[in-house]
């Protein structure tokens, strides 16, 4: 019997279709070089300026952008914007982040679960989904955050109850096609319990949809969080969050704008980076795009 | 080989292909899909293109038909159809001569249909694009085209969806969709490779048929040497992207010349009708013992009175000795697939026994028969779906001996070993499976398959979706372990050829019943069952030679 070898040299990583594709993908480059350039200014920020987010300077109420050292000017109390802005956006973006993995873990768990056993269990999980789904989220999120003591946790975690629906039926969807497979077969041919079979030979093949939808959800719970803590249930002053800056803005839209427009544009890049970024890894992942 | 064919267009030529190139985009395996063929289909002359996956011969039929993808490109050569030069014309110009000059049948009739038209709809769509006809004409013809094709019942035949006709009546509409506008030449792109043989015996019959009524001139693609001997006038083989020998199909046949097709005329599985030599083996009594297995399907709801109950496997028995291969053919439907599936325990039986080494395994439940598992283990059939595309050779090889307990260590060493008894490299235990071929795909799932030790192999139409060089390597391959470790073998196929190569005895299914069960002389050269019989006439290319279809016009 000859010895067949295989003469291809494995590729590293960032040698991969999928990298490749993705680094092709303008916009999702541009999304992770402002996510990037927004998420280390937002951690460094405030070590290099001069003013505390709190310090309150009476005599440098309302002053506009470039006023001295106060960069972007300041709020109606004199506490300089620029580091409220990066405070903020700590906030902001550590509340995205954790929302998002809470929400993937939850919908990964449901998904998987429902996809791979099937029927009365899959019936159950997904017809809760659709529960959560049919409940309006932004009504939810007002109602729990106005009736639980608004902690930055208590957001992220209410935040995450409304989002982890879309990756339970994408990754549902995945895994009830993906058990059809001849290998998850061969798995079970060779005894694997099916909790191995459902964590560790199907899940890394959902890998991909799965960072999609999460990339997706970061942005969604930024903009959530935006939008709970402007209505005035979600983060409370003094803590600073992109959405409650916008709240205290929105008296002084005439005679100082940069209130508003300064926190609006941190909220517009981070989503948007995030979309753009989701979008690029959506067309990297999928594989039917191959020769398009 | 190029060489000795003339450049001349003649009118009894149809199609003329010259030093016709096209190129790959970078990165791909190699930098050209076929490079300068040079053929020609005769007028009223069938001609069979033949070559394994990634011969390029489907890219030749794609080009010819101006249905590329835009990343790949013709970069030289011409293309003559019926006197007119193609390659270069404008996409206009090539949509009028698609479906009316030159039409194509493609392998997979089921996506090539779609599914929510109608059959007479989509044939009545074919002549609308040509603006052809009024309505009632076109409505007429198409009828005409049904009946034509052999569809019983053209009248209901017109208002039924795709998803509602067998294979083999789907392959006939887009037959008769391909002659909607009475092309000069049909191109058919492997038309029956997803067919039964039956099916495919029948379809060949009616391409063959309607050429000579129509004197139409076919470009017939296949892997099939079994297809060539049935209907080729003059055959092309291709290798790589090159033509590699021409000429008759009598001529390539009988004596081919250059050793690729040899080789390729070689791998071709024949029906030996010759019974295996049986291995020595201290007989105790049977591994495998099948009495009266039932499975029944039912689907839809008892409360809405709309339940479909289909009986896959009736009443079915059967013994298997160690160190024998059992094989199980018969035509989609049989109930094939399912009994393998019921022998390993993927199913649940509905009914009889399965006595494992004197145990019935078949009452118990998945925890009680996990132990027993190692002992019966499965082959599948699709290289590429079988294997997990994110999991290193190493870890698909040891993953089950370690969820039973042996160490990783030594799980490890037993891989390397399989991995060297199967013919592959033992470097292979770090790489994915996607940087593998498909044949060495199938290698890998035999080793997987082996890493316990089994006393018995399901295999499921393990070598069906491998070119026919490729099978009778993972043939040899099984033989040979079966020799070593006096594994039993259950051998599911739809391809008796293949069957009869392996078999110590075969099994014949139909309706999910075994309809004859014997040694390969009994089944190939003595069959016993009106079916067994059909089976057997109906497999391409093994007619005695006295009845082989003569060439319509053997060219000197």
């Amino acid at each position: 019997m000859t010895t067949l070898t295989v003469n291809q040299a494995p590729l590293s990583w960032w040698q991969s279709r999928v990298m490749r594709r993705f680094m092709s993908h303008r916009l999702a480059l541009l999304g992770l070089v402002m996510i990037s350039t927004l998420t280390l200014i937002c951690i460094v920020g405030p070590w290099l300026l001069p003013y505390d987010s709190l310090y309150i300077d009476l005599r440098a109420r309302f002053a506009p952008p470039m006023t001295g050292e106060h960069y972007l000017g300041t709020d109606p109390l004199g506490r300089d914007i620029a580091a409220r802005l990066f405070m903020a956006g700590r906030i902001s973006l550590l509340v995205g982040f954790i929302a998002m993995i809470l929400a993937t873990l939850v919908g990964t768990l449901v998904g998987v679960i429902a996809g791979y056993r099937g029927g009365w269990i899959s019936a159950v999980l997904m017809r809760t989904v659709d529960g959560f789904l049919s409940y309006p989220s932004i009504f939810l999120l007002l109602a729990l955050s106005a009736a639980l003591k608004p902690s930055p946790m208590m957001i992220t975690v209410i935040i995450a109850i409304t989002g982890w629906m879309e990756v339970a039926r994408i990754v549902e969807a995945e895994v009830r096609s993906l058990k059809e497979r001849e290998f998850v077969l061969a798995g079970r041919m060779l005894g694997l319990s099916r909790a191995h079979i459902m964590f560790r030979e199907i899940l890394p093949n959902v890998t991909g949809p799965i960072i999609v939808a999460a990339t997706l959800t970061v942005a969604r719970a930024i903009l959530l969080e935006a939008y709970v803590s402007f209505l005035g249930f979600g983060i409370q002053p003094p803590l600073p969050s992109w959405g409650n800056m916008l709240n205290g803005a929105q008296q002084y839209l005439a005679t100082a704008p940069w209130l508003a427009i300064i926190p609006g544009i941190a909220i517009t890049v981070a989503v948007s980076s995030f979309n753009f970024i989701g979008d690029g890894l959506r067309d990297a992942l999928d594989v039917r795009n191959d020769g398009g | 080989m190029s060489a000795n064919i003339h450049a001349v267009v003649s009118d009894d030529v149809a199609l003329s292909v010259r030093g016709l190139t096209v190129s790959l985009p970078t990165g791909m395996e190699r930098s050209h899909a076929v490079k300068d063929i040079s053929f020609d289909l005769k007028r009223g002359q069938i001609l069979c293109v033949i070559g394994e996956s990634g011969s390029g011969k489907s890219v030749t039929a794609n080009t010819i038909m101006g249905l590329l993808p835009k990343m790949i490109a013709v970069t030289g050569g011409s293309i003559t159809l019926d006197g007119r030069e193609i390659v270069g014309i404008g996409p206009e110009e090539l949509r009028s001569l698609r479906g009316r000059v030159v039409s194509m049948i493609f392998q997979d009739p089921l996506s090539a249909l779609n599914p929510l038209m109608t059959v007479g709809a989509q044939i009545d769509e074919a002549m609308q694009a040509h603006g052809i006809g009024t309505p009632t004409s076109r409505r007429e013809r198409a009828l005409e085209l049904l009946t034509e094709v052999g569809l019983p019942e053209p009248e209901v035949m017109y208002h039924q969806y795709p998803f509602r006709l067998s294979g083999g009546q789907r392959q006939r509409v887009m037959i008769a969709m391909a002659l909607a506008l009475e092309p000069s030449i049909l191109i058919a792109d492997e038309p029956t490779t997803a067919l039964d043989v039956t099916t495919q015996a029948q379809i060949l019959e009616l391409i063959r048929d309607i050429q000579r009524r129509k004197n139409m001139s076919v470009m017939f693609i296949t892997h099939d040497f079994g297809v060539v001997a049935e209907i080729a006038d003059s055959v092309v083989v291709m290798e790589k992207g090159h033509v590699v020998e021409q000429g008759s199909a009598q001529d390539v046949l009988k004596t081919p010349k250059h050793p690729y097709t040899k080789r390729l005329i070689a791998a071709v599985p024949h029906l030996t009708g010759k019974d295996r030599v049986p291995l020595q083996t201290i007989s105790t009594g049977p591994v495998l013992k099948v009495e009266n297995l039932v499975k029944t399907y039912r689907s839809g709801s008892k409360l809405f009175g709309k339940q479909r109950v289909v009986q896959a496997v009736r009443e079915v028995s059967f013994e298997l000795a160690p160190g024998r291969t059992l094989g199980v053919v018969g035509e989609s439907g049989s109930g094939k697939s399912s009994l393998g599936r019921l022998l390993t325990k993927l199913m649940v039986s509905d009914g009889g026994r399965i006595l494992f080494e004197d145990r019935d395994v078949a009452p118990l439940s998945e925890a009680e028969f996990r132990p027993t598992r190692q002992r019966i283990q499965m082959i599948f059939q699709d290289p590429f779906a079988s294997l997990n595309p994110r999991a290193t050779i190493g870890r698909i090889l040891t993953v089950g001996p370690i969820a039973h307990g042996m160490a990783p260590a030594v799980a490890r060493e037993e891989a390397r070993a399989m991995l060297d008894l199967v013919g592959l490299d033992a470097g292979a235990i770090g790489r994915y499976p996607h940087e593998f071929s498909g044949g060495q795909r199938q290698r890998i799932g035999i080793a997987r398959a082996l890493m316990f030790k089994p006393k018995l192999l399901v295999a499921d139409e393990a070598v069906s979706a491998l070119d026919v060089s490729i099978q009778a390597q993972i043939l040899q391959l099984l033989d040979k372990i079966q020799r070593e470790t006096g594994v039993s073998m259950v051998f599911i196929t739809h391809d008796l050829r293949v069957a009869s190569q392996i078999c110590d005895e075969i099994a014949v299914m139909q309706h999910g019943r075994i309809v004859e069960m014997g040694p390969p002389s009994q089944i190939f050269l003595n069959p016993q069952a009106a079916y067994t019989r059909e089976l057997v006439a109906a497999i391409p290319g093994e007619r005695p030679t006295g009845m082989a279809p003569v060439a319509v016009a053997a060219e000197p």
